[in-house]
């Protein structure tokens, strides 16, 4: 369903920009509090609780024996999903996942799977046969704007929080860490007439003429990109775009594993 | 993109497996105006692609609770034929021809006034029927081409390539193979004759630079494109004229005669 805003704030809004400034007093280019918690979810194999500002998203990593896909008998299998409940926002109703969910999913699932972040061939049990299936199941607790980049960094917490439950399927095996390669950061930029910032909040999503996610990997790579919204981004600024978010991942990085080292201990 | 890197994409002689070098198109060509019941439709074959795309509206806006009360709606919808790909796709929608259907949908509104047609849809179905890599950028191109077709009024078109990256070169319009087993895939979708990117897209692993690289190559493609996308609408209606001159001279001589 349409999001809607009032004129009177549209205006506001469009005032600030043309001074530089942002409804919450922030940077253009600086993201909100960025807040996860990693392990919160009890009989999840791992799992992260992300804020970013009021945006809340749950993200838990499940884990089964399964069929490996037939091109790739030898690899593990990663999906997944993402549910915008309706306790999220009034917007929201209950049902099948809508073209937002899977959008958020694919552009996240894009991300991990392009960039490699998990050893899939590590995750093996008989070629051919049987293999490690690995649901990330993204849940959407409260939408105040960019869930692409929560969802995404949570998905990334979650899974570097996850331990492989071998023990509970067979005998003589032993838990371990699920075999994490790469860290991928989604940033997210928002176009509103010609200015372009980072991280919009419900409001500027709102009035958001264009929007395009970069996700980087450590070595500065791009990995995954995604452009939504009807309006257009000049081609110079899609390189800026990449030049910003190969250095804000970096930073935001680093955050991510910190806290997720953190909350192992 | 796969990670197997048995598959050779580029030979000793630095081409490609169908023989293309890298900034080149495979071969297009697009009709338009080829259904009748449709307002609007094209068909186009890109290589082994053959995408057909047909326009109706603008129309009432069924829920009405989709409606917008300023503009009408421009709805897309991708679709796979069960029989375009090797291994039979079952029908109706997938997350993929979910989100597809999305990004065309944005892309194309850019260039629709939508604002001429408050509370409507304009509803574009493109239909897959033979898939072989580069499918969203064919669907784009040529329901750009069927909403002229029907007299949509529009600022421009949208023209639609990809780029990407096989053993480690960047190349234009990756084909089947080289979609499954290359490194890196842009679709790009831009408003002819601008830098304005209107569908974007990537997956795989690129550096800054090579992002560069590629998308130069798929904004120059989309110029050329664009080309064809004209000429197939001058086609279309230029026959028309001729018919209609033909037909006036017969009318003329019957007339003489009598």
């Amino acid at each position: 369903m349409k999001e809607i805003i009032s004129s009177i704030t549209q205006d506001y809004l469009y005032r600030l920009i043309k001074d530089g400034k942002r409804i919450d007093g922030r940077d253009m280019l600086e993201h909100r509090d960025l807040d996860i918690q990693v392990g919160w979810i009890g009989p999840a194999e791992g799992s992260a609780r992300v804020k970013l500002g009021d945006t809340e998203v749950i993200v838990g990593i499940k884990m089964d024996e399964g069929e490996p896909f037939p091109d790739t008998p030898d690899k593990g299998v990663i999906i997944t999903s993402a549910e915008l409940i309706p306790m999220a926002s009034p917007k929201y109703e209950s049902g099948p996942p809508g073209e937002d969910a899977t959008e958020v999913a694919r552009v996240v699932d894009r991300g991990i799977r392009e960039a490699g972040v998990v050893d899939t061939s590590k995750l093996c049990i008989v070629e051919g046969e049987k293999v490690w299936m690995i649901f990330i199941d993204i849940h959407v607790l409260n939408f105040d704007g960019n869930l692409i980049d929560a969802s995404g960094i949570g998905a990334m917490a979650a899974l570097m929080d996850a331990v492989v439950p071998a023990s509970e399927f067979q005998d003589d095996a032993e838990d371990y860490d699920l075999p994490i390669e790469h860290i991928v950061i989604p940033t997210t930029f928002t176009k509103i007439k010609d200015t372009i910032m980072l991280d919009s909040g419900l409001e500027e999503e709102k009035i958001a003429n264009a929007r395009l996610t970069v996700s980087t990997n450590e070595d500065g790579d791009i990995v995954a990109m995604q452009k939504g919204l009807s309006g257009t981004f000049e081609y110079e600024d899609t390189l800026k775009c990449v030049e910003l978010s190969q250095e804000i991942g970096e930073s935001l990085r680093q955050k991510v594993i910190d806290i997720v080292e953190k909350g192992k201990v | 993109m796969s990670d197997n890197k048995d598959m050779e994409l580029i030979d000793e002689n630095g081409k490609r497996l169908d023989g293309r070098e890298f900034d080149e198109l495979r071969d297009i060509k697009i009709e338009a105006g080829i259904l009748k019941r449709a307002d609007g439709s094209a068909y186009i074959e890109w290589g082994k692609n053959k995408v057909m795309a047909a326009v109706y509206g603008p129309r009432e806006m069924h829920p009405r609770h989709a409606q917008e009360p300023s503009k009408a709606v421009v709805r897309a919808r991708y679709n796979m034929a069960a029989f375009s790909v090797p291994d039979r796709k079952r029908p109706g929608p997938d997350r993929r021809s979910v989100e597809i259907s999305k990004i065309i949908s944005e892309a194309l509104e850019e260039v629709v006034f939508v604002e001429m047609f408050p509370r409507a849809v304009i509803d574009i179905f493109i239909e897959v029927l033979e898939a072989s890599a580069g499918t969203r950028c064919a669907g784009l191109t040529v329901a750009s081409v069927a909403l002229a077709d029907a007299g949509i009024p529009m600022s421009n078109m949208i023209a639609s390539c990809a780029a990407g990256k096989i053993d480690g070169h960047v190349v234009l319009d990756l084909g089947k193979n080289e979609d499954n087993f290359g490194e890196a895939d842009v679709p790009v979708g831009v408003v002819p004759n601008t830098d304005k990117i209107t569908l974007l897209q990537m997956d795989g692993n690129l550096t800054k630079e090579e992002y560069e690289e590629a998308m130069e190559l798929a904004i120059d493609a989309c110029d050329e494109i664009y080309e064809i996308q004209r000429d197939a609408l001058k086609v279309r209606y230029s026959t028309t004229l001729e018919d209609q001159t033909e037909t006036d001279e017969e009318i003329e001589k019957i007339q003489e005669e009598a």
